[in-house]
């Protein structure tokens, strides 16, 4: 667990990180999204002890990170795939690490068959792609088989057979009773991938839910449906909710009424259905509603 | 000791350790060999076989105990570093212990390697290690290397950039402290009490080349072990002071 | 000068149908190694292509070659119908993001892009036109270097547009990009093919191509798998399902069962029925008087599909032995 209190981070006059508190709960994936200069690089930094904060608190399990006696057994942490002498193999950056924390090392070898690395453990990492340099990274963070796991844009410079991958292995490791937390700018791949969130803005917090409940407060939820009657359901829908054409595939958009009632009027008026779909809104729309206010720079 | 064997894995798993500790030995055994091959045989003193080894690979080491912190803040492995051991202190501190060794261990290499050159160039010479000075001449080259260590990597340590750090540390030790001299009067006084200094007055040998020899012509106050002292005392103070930015600083 | 999307440039859309960039018989060989392997692909104007493969399935290969970087083995590869190299004015047919970082830190956004534009004749009102387009003008006269990733990207696409190219070529263009500039850069990619531009972008993120991409070019091992529309991709690789709900479903299920279709208790009490289309279990519905709550049509995702299709062209771990 990650518990967060007041954490203040202060540049001067800039607040990079202001009066923020949250807790990340084990068992879950737990997302933390945020627009470009939100805090969450320096959050994070903070969990980890490698930036003091000006004001309050953060620890794990109750601890600071920096009174950890073996930091790696507890927490395991990628926040940048490229912090690695780009002179030294895959194997010794991953020795010096257990050794640090007196991780035996044939843990090493686990951990490279883990991530897919075995091959080319020997080879400089500075060669390797964005890819591998994340599975490198990876397999740095689950060296001390931690409890807790920090990951900054996991699926970076991964393909798709690699994304598929650490989203599976993000989700058992949260099966396991661990506590998984990742940061990450790609709304498409966290929505399928985070079950709670934690999202920030201007160092502030925005909302700590689940996505579920995230997505649902701040979309709108509509109804799609197809009918071969549909001018007719049109009319009855009217008097109940508000209702748009999609030209695109001659169905009915209804906002206002759930999907069960819809079905309802239309078996009373003896209407056929060919579609009755409940639409969600995605979490790009929820993030976009929510965070309005607070992007830093603006497109037009 | 742990911490030692994290530094040891750290250093020998690059290559730049090698190349630098090959370069100083090339260095100051080959600058020995050349003043050997220059000079007549049998007219070869113990007090010129060092002139590599103190001054030209000094440097060359100087550099590399730089690079074993700046390369780590140039890499950012300093953070995965700080990570697995959030206690800084104790992880700089390990680093110093296993670079200053390894710094010391080559000084020596080098200072009797650089005796062995000489000896073979110019067998007729009279080379024999005998007194407690020219010991000290000899294997103090160690020391000496040692202690630098611990302030390369103090400076390292401050400067977090390997041109910033390593343009410190050689306009320091091969020009800063010589063009001092230059100051009338007081120049010298000030040299008198310059780190560098008193490490070259620490290995003096005195006798028929004390003219040619670093740190001549200097009204040093403390004795030659004092020198060296004062120059370790250095060393530690301006680590203890790169201990505590680097334990204070956003890493 | 450069057209908003509400304006779109006719003669653009005249060459709707016709391939604006053809790969045909397209091989690439490293020595022994195959990079790209007979390949032969499409790509329409007036849509956006997604090109998508594994690690090491050639497709940046492709990409250089298309631009004239890297010269094919055999085939050949044609833009409006020429080799790249024969094209008469190359940065007004085609423009490309590859990499973002292509910019000397000190020198001035609008800088960066007048020296392109000098470079290729192109008039200086074209550099205030780009950068009101990818909305740069603001910071048009800050230093480079000072940019963020996303405005980095936005300074390429910028470049990339100068020459009003009729295609557009981008290699995982919302890297490093937070969600408002990868919602940005997706409706930005989606205007430039309605406004009749050939779009091809190269990207690994199969959830963020769903939602961009209407056509799809798949390879593997440097050859094609398939060429299609996202949705027929999506369809052919993942079976298709119903999710029904309804209060009568202890009727209603008897009587698809009857019909040959296959019935599965689905999560909360709902059916899912494999085998029909929504249509006609909700014709069925209606004859029988059943009530529905919910009718839905079950996609597989993109992602499902591709792993369905390109399962034995992942080459993850000749690609880390390279």
């Amino acid at each position: 667990m990650i518990e967060a209190v007041s954490l203040r981070k202060h540049y001067g006059k800039t607040k990079a990180v202001d009066d923020l508190s949250f807790v990340v709960r084990p068992g879950r994936v737990t997302g933390f999204l945020g627009p470009n200069g939100a805090g969450k690089s320096t959050t994070m930094r903070m969990i980890l002890g490698l930036d003091t904060p000006t004001g309050g608190d953060v620890k794990i399990d109750g601890k600071h990170y920096v009174e950890l006696k073996q930091p790696l057994r507890k927490v395991g942490a990628l926040l940048d795939a490229k912090w690695v002498h780009p002179n030294r193999s895959a194997r010794s950056h991953l020795k010096w690490l257990a050794v640090s924390n007196k991780i035996p090392v044939s843990r090493v070898k686990d951990v490279l068959e883990i991530v897919g690395l075995t091959e080319v453990a020997h080879k400089k990492a500075g060669g390797f792609s964005l890819g591998m340099s994340q599975r490198l990274g990876i397999a740095g963070a689950l060296l001390g088989d931690p409890e807790v796991l920090l990951f900054d844009e996991p699926v970076n410079g991964l393909d798709p057979e690699g994304i598929l991958w650490i989203r599976q292995f993000m989700h058992r490791l949260a099966g396991e009773g661990r506590t998984v937390f990742v940061s990450s700018h790609l709304l498409s791949e966290m929505a399928q991938t985070a079950q709670d969130l934690i999202v920030i803005g201007k160092g502030q917090l925005i909302s700590q839910t689940t996505t579920e409940q995230f997505i649902a407060d701040a979309t709108q939820d509509t109804v799609r449906v197809r009918s071969p009657h549909a001018a007719k359901l049109r009319e009855i829908l009217a008097a109940h909710a508000t209702v748009t054409d999609d030209s695109v595939s001659g169905s009915l958009v209804v906002h206002g009424i759930p999907a069960q009632q819809i079905g309802e009027l239309a078996a009373e008026n003896q209407i056929v259905l060919h579609e009755l779909s409940p639409q969600r809104g995605s979490l790009e729309e929820a993030f976009m509603q929510l965070t309005k206010e607070s992007v830093e720079y603006h497109a037009h | 000791m742990t911490l030692l064997a994290v530094e040891r894995i750290k250093l020998f798993s690059t290559r730049s350790p090698y190349w630098c500790s090959a370069l100083a030995l090339v260095l100051g055994v080959g600058l020995t060999a050349i003043i050997a091959a220059s000079t007549d045989n049998g007219q070869l003193s113990l007090g010129v076989t060092q002139f590599g080894s103190s001054q030209l690979a000094l440097s060359v080491v100087l550099v590399m105990a730089a690079l074993a912190v700046t390369t780590e803040y140039r890499f950012s492995t300093i953070r995965a570093t700080f990570l697995a051991v959030p206690n800084r202190t104790s992880a700089l501190v390990a680093k110093t212990v296993v670079v200053a060794f390894i710094a010391g261990v080559l000084g020596e290499i080098i200072a009797f390697g650089s005796v062995g050159m000489a000896k073979l160039l110019s067998p007729a010479s009279d080379l024999a290690i005998n007194t407690s000075g020219e010991w000290r001449h000899v294997a103090g080259v160690g020391l000496l290397y040692g202690i630098g260590a611990i302030i390369a990597i103090a400076v390292g340590i401050l400067v977090r950039q390997t041109a910033g750090a390593v343009a410190i540390l050689l306009v320091w030790n091969m020009l800063l402290e010589g063009l001092i001299g230059i100051i009338p009067k007081a120049g010298v006084k000030i040299q008198a009490w310059l780190p560098f200094m008193n490490a070259n007055h620490f290995l003096q040998l005195g006798g028929d080349n004390a003219a040619e020899q670093a740190g001549a012509g200097i009204d040093f106050k403390l004795s030659q072990w004092g020198s060296l002292g004062y120059f370790a005392g250095i060393a530690v103070a301006l680590l203890v002071v790169a201990l505590i930015v680097a334990k204070r600083r956003d890493a | 000068m450069w057209q908003t999307p509400s304006k779109p440039q006719s003669n653009h859309i005249t060459e709707r149908g016709k391939p604006m960039i053809e790969a045909v018989g397209l091989t690439k060989r490293y020595g022994r190694t195959v990079a790209v392997d007979d390949l032969s692909f499409t790509v329409q104007p007036g849509r956006v292509t997604g090109f998508l493969g594994p690690n090491g399935a050639g497709k940046s290969t492709t990409m250089r070659m298309i631009l004239g970087l890297d010269r094919p083995t055999a085939g050949r590869v044609l833009i409006d119908g020429k080799p790249y190299a024969e094209l008469d004015r190359p940065l007004q047919t085609v423009g490309a993001l590859l990499d973002a970082k292509w910019v000397h830190p000190n020198r001035s956004a609008r800088a960066h892009l007048r020296w392109l534009a000098k470079s290729n004749g192109l008039p200086n009102k074209r550099v205030d036109a780009v950068l009101e387009a990818v909305g740069l003008t603001q910071v048009a006269g800050k230093n480079a270097g000072g940019f963020s990733l996303g405005m980095s990207q936005r300074l390429g696409i910028a470049a990339a547009l100068l020459g009003d190219p009729k295609v557009l070529l981008f290699d995982e263009p919302v890297n490093g990009l937070d969600p408002e500039g990868i919602l940005w850069i997706r409706t930005f990619m989606q205007n430039l093919a309605a406004e009749g531009r050939t779009v091809l972008v190269s990207s690994h993120l199969l959830s963020e191509m769903a939602l961009t991409a209407s056509e799809l070019i798949v390879i593997g091992r440097g050859k094609l798998i398939t060429q299609s529309s996202t949705q027929e991709f999506i369809d052919g690789a993942t079976g298709n399902s119903v999710l029904v709900r309804s209060p009568q479903l202890f009727k209603l299920g008897p009587l698809l069962v009857d019909k040959g279709f296959t019935v599965r208790d689905g999560a909360d009490g709902a059916l899912s029925v494999s085998g029909a289309t929504s249509d006609q279990i909700g014709d069925i519905a209606a004859a029988n008087g059943v009530v529905l709550h919910e009718l839905s049509p079950q996609r597989g995702s993109l992602e499902e599909a591709f792993m369905q299709l390109t399962g034995d062209a992942v080459e993850y771990h000749a690609e880390i032995g390279k």
